[in-house]
């Protein structure tokens, strides 16, 4: 099942899961992830090895889409 | 390339940092010759001065030694500054960093996944060169192996696990590899041999393979 977490304290939070056919869970998801945006944090669905892509909106098909915060120069 | 509908193409910390060129290749060439450069520039100065001081006066000398001193403690200084970009940051235990492990492997593939759990540096081979992935900054190993770069960056939540903080950068890179070198700042760029003598010794064999990669990849 799909699934969107934050990285976090605990290591990481599941937000919310869905799945492709169920309408009202992605809608739900898509909803906690438009929040999580609001919070400051950066959608991202890894690709595989080596390649990620930033996402502003929650991709129906992937298995997994991560919840970064943003990094700066220290 | 344009990014697929909902997806960015470059990183959105890039905007923080506006007023910095795009990093490059070519950028980072230019900036490691830039960087050494000014550190011999420096080290002469101090070195002249020696020569100076013996040559007015030899009864001057011990103030020479220190002054020599110092032109070589100055390559060993910046060099420090790089090798801290890889030191740990908080000690890898709790529950927390279990879960953030368990998170950091599933990203990497499995020989990175054994370094990483290893030496807690992951290996990232990118366009600019091969990367080395800390808590609190980076390394890039230039292709041919003969130069590093390193980078202080980080993510500004004080509770992230260990391992969490590596994947937030790893991702980060992995998205847009020269808006991260953009967002990060440079903190040291120098023989390899230099970084590694700065390095604990358990992190050392991340970047001999790092080495070895950006060797391969020439």
């Amino acid at each position: 099942m799909p699934r969107l977490i934050r990285m976090d304290h605990t290591g990481h939070s599941t937000v919310a899961e869905w799945s492709a056919s169920d309408d009202a869970a992605y809608e739900a998801a898509a909803a906690a992830f438009a929040r999580e945006l609001d919070e400051g944090f950066i959608g991202v669905v890894s690709e595989g090895e080596g390649r990620a892509a930033q996402v502003r909106e929650l991709p129906r098909e992937a298995d997994l889409v991560i919840l970064r915060r943003p990094i700066a120069g220290g | 390339m344009a990014a697929p509908a909902g997806e960015a193409a470059a990183l959105p910390e890039v905007g923080e940092v506006h007023w910095r060129p795009r990093e490059s290749a070519a950028r980072l060439a230019r900036r490691g010759r830039l960087w050494t450069a000014w550190t011999a520039l420096c080290s002469a100065q101090f070195a002249a001065t020696a020569v100076a001081l013996v040559w007015i006066e030899p009864l001057l000398l011990p103030v020479a030694l220190v002054a020599l001193a110092y032109a070589w403690v100055l390559g060993e200084l910046y060099a420090q500054r790089g090798g801290n970009t890889l030191r740990p940051a908080r000690p890898r235990a709790g529950a927390a960093e279990r879960v953030a492990q368990r998170l950091l492997g599933d990203l990497l593939a499995h020989e990175p996944r054994e370094l990483q759990r290893a030496t807690g540096l992951a290996l990232e081979a990118g366009e600019l060169g091969t990367w080395l992935v800390g808590e609190a900054g980076a390394a890039l190993v230039a292709p041919g192996g003969r130069r590093v770069h390193c980078f202080c960056v980080r993510v500004d939540d004080p509770e992230l696990p260990p391992s969490d903080r590596i994947a937030h950068l790893l991702l980060a890179l992995r998205c847009d590899e020269a808006g991260f070198a953009t967002v990060a700042n440079h903190v040291f760029s120098g023989a390899p041999w230099r970084l590694r003598r700065r390095l604990p010794r358990a992190r050392r064999p991340a970047l001999d393979a790092a080495l070895a990669r950006a060797r391969e990849a020439m």
